[in-house]
């Protein structure tokens, strides 16, 4: 069994199902994200694992022990909260030292504890200080140090950079990271900011209405997408609806034109849905051995070292991003361009 | 507790920077606020003054400390201690019958109308003093009112045989409460809202009991609030005559009762004796209200 084992999890408030079936097995030490779109139940898993909500179906094992029944101040699970939650009336000493206040570990012990959790977030500065004269990446870093000072099994993060601007999302995100690895915590991270998981986590979770989509690591989820939800929820994969012409070549049939995918993962004919990143495109006239697809340039948008362009076939819109060059000039809206691109970039969708 | 001096440098006020601009523009501003001033003037301090300056006179003008010498005597210092009493009683009452509602409407989990429909009734009945509150009260619970006569009838219960009667101590705590306890409602209502269930949740999952959140957690963040509230509550009914007069006349030996006998100018007439008590309020309620100020201004903080 794994170190966090979720099993058959599912949580009903009312008439709604809110999180269906979730199975999830996570590893000591790793760092997994749930990744989705608001509302579909990141948070409600969340907070079942924590003990605040209880599962409507399902358990919950940490560490070989089954919780699902337990109390949450009996999980020895950290949380961090997106709105940092520090105790207002108690300085940042005192909020780190609250656990192990509670736990009754001798006064020495929690005094050199805190000391230590003071120095990893670098505000030993600010030990006396309340958290109202703390900014909110601070705030944040202490609600970091509280909930590891006593040593959790567990640390969950909900949606913990959300209300940061952004520079400082950026360096509190590699901060998590960093202090992660150095801790060797297993970690569950909310999100639902695509590049945030991409980039922290050891294997992404994505999540959509309740239920999960894909298990992966960034390089899988991003480059394999099984879904189409995947797909469209993770980087800006183009989808493309198609027919299959010929299964053994893999010819199929997109807006009155053909391509060939390198791999059709099911057998039969009927429609496919196909998914091309957008780096993948480029603007070149037909080559043998290629996808080529023409299409008419709808929009063109200048983002400095990138110019991302929209065009369509019929139905089919598709983006792609070309290097800005100054010495070549950009294709014109209402223009007529050849797409190109290999066999291997198609990716079929599982049928949704 | 708190905090060191040099770290509230973060959170100043950025300081007022004086725009160049033309005068007239800045007495124009001043101008909004004259009848403000005017009024506070006339009605607040020259009284406070002339009162502070009569409480060392005696009935010639000289200079005495008679006048205040007499508040710590017999029938005045009984004035002050019951009135004292009164309010303290009230207020305490009255504190702990709000905080109850407050706490059962913002976290007690009923129905959602129950809410707006008791902040609305509060914010009436924290108004609804003097003469039509004590005409209220006699016509219930006076010796001939309907919920004392519906007593006797129907539960077989007569109030007024265990000694009670509302021209008393107890009958004026009892009707001061009518408004000491939605005035807390009003107060305290805020601060509970402002209790974030995610506090409650880190002190779970951090291995807290229910008792460790109430002891660490809330009753800290309540505290000021509360205790700033119930100061507020006693104030209010310190200064409180109206009701008092109209309920039980001068059968009541309160401050306010008998700082009114000795200036309307009966037998009782003492002016001089009046500006002592008046000041002897003054400086109750100005501890008191002194006391709410500073608690509510450590909420604010906290809360910024
Ligand atoms: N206590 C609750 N009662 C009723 N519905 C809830 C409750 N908590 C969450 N929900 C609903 O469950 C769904 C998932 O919520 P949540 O888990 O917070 O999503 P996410 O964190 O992914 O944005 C939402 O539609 C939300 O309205
Ligand atoms: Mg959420």
């Amino acid at each position: 069994m794994a170190f966090l084992d979720i099993a058959h999890v599912g949580k009903t408030f009312g008439a709604a199902s809110v999180v269906n079936d979730v199975n999830l097995a996570i590893e000591k030490g790793e760092f997994v994200t749930l990744l989705g779109p608001s509302g579909c139940g990141k948070t409600t898993l969340l907070r079942m694992i924590a003990g605040f909500e209880s599962a409507s179906s399902g358990s919950i094992h940490i560490d070989g022990h089954d919780v699902t029944l337990q109390r949450a101040r009996q999980r020895r699970v950290g949380m961090v909260f997106q709105s940092y939650a520090l105790f207002p009336t108690m300085t940042v000493a005192d909020n780190i030292a609250y656990g192990l206040k509670i736990a009754r570990e001798p006064k020495s012990a929690i005094a050199e504890r805190v000391e230590q959790m003071m120095k990893l977030i670098r505000l030993s500065q600010h030990a006396q200080h309340y958290p109202w004269q703390l900014s909110g990446g601070q705030q944040q870093r202490v609600a970091l140090a509280r909930a590891l000072a006593s040593s959790p099994r567990l640390l969950l993060l909900d949606e913990p950079l959300s209300a940061l601007d952004a520079k400082i999302r950026v360096a509190l995100r590699d901060e998590i990271r960093a202090l992660q690895r150095k801790l060797g915590i297993t970690t569950l991270f909310v999100t639902h900011d695509q590049e945030e998981a991409l980039s922290l986590s050891d294997r992404v979770v994505v999540m959509n209405e309740g239920r999960i989509e894909q298990v992966g690591t960034p390089f899988e989820i991003y480059n394999f997408p099984r879904t189409r939800f995947v797909a469209s929820f993770v980087g800006t994969l183009n989808i493309l609806n198609s027919r299959v012409l010929d299964e053994a070549s893999g010819l199929v049939e997109v807006d009155g034109q053909t391509v060939t995918v390198a791999r059709l993962r099911r057998s039969g004919h009927g429609e496919r849905t196909l998914a091309l990143r957008p780096e993948a495109v480029v603007l070149e006239s037909p080559l043998a051995g290629r996808n080529s697809l023409m299409a008419t340039i709808e929009e063109v948008n200048f983002l400095g070292s990138v110019v991302r362009l929209r065009a369509r076939l019929q139905e089919t819109v598709l983006s792609f991003d070309i290097f800005n060059d100054p010495g070549q000039t950009l294709p014109q809206r209402g223009s007529r361009v050849a797409l190109g691109f290999s066999h291997d970039n198609l990716l079929e969708l599982e049928a949704s | 507790m708190p905090p060191s001096p040099q770290s509230g440098a973060e959170t100043t006020l950025p300081s007022v920077t004086a725009v160049p601009g033309p005068r007239l523009a800045i007495r124009l501003d001043w101008l909004g606020i004259v009848p403000f001033m005017l009024f506070a003037l006339l009605f607040l301090l020259l009284p406070t003054a002339f009162l502070m300056v009569g409480a060392f006179q005696d009935a010639q003008g000289h200079f005495t400390l008679a006048k205040l010498g007499l508040l710590l005597q017999g029938n005045v210092l009984d004035a002050y201690l019951i009135s004292l009493e009164v309010s303290a009683a009230s207020a305490i009452v009255g504190a702990i019958a709000g905080f109850a509602l407050a706490w059962a409407v913002v976290h007690g989990g009923l129905p959602a109308w129950i809410r707006p429909s008791l902040l609305t009734f509060s914010g009436v009945a924290a108004n609804f003093a003097g003469v039509p509150l004590a005409f209220a009260f006699l016509c219930t619970l006076g010796r001939t009112g309907l919920v004392t006569l519906l007593l006797q009838h129907y539960a077989g219960i007569d109030p007024y045989s265990t000694g009670f009667t509302l021209l008393s101590f107890h009958g004026l705590v009892l009707t001061y409460l009518y408004f000491q306890i939605p005035l807390m409602v009003l107060i305290v209502t805020p601060a509970l809202e402002g209790l974030r269930k995610e506090w409650r949740e880190a002190s779970d999952s951090l291995g807290g009991t229910a008792l460790h959140y109430w002891i660490h957690v809330a009753l800290p963040v309540l505290a000021p609030s509360v205790l700033g509230a119930s100061l507020l509550l006693f104030a209010n009914a310190f200064g409180a005559v109206a009701t008092a007069y109209a309920l039980t006349g001068s059968s009541l030996n309160i401050v306010t009762i008998l700082l009114y006998a000795q200036i309307r100018g009966d037998v009782l007439h003492d002016p001089n004796l009046g500006y002592a008590l008046a000041l002897g309020m003054i400086v109750i309620t100005s501890l008191s209200s002194a006391g709410y100020l500073w608690l509510s201004a450590r909420t604010q903080r906290r809360r910024s």
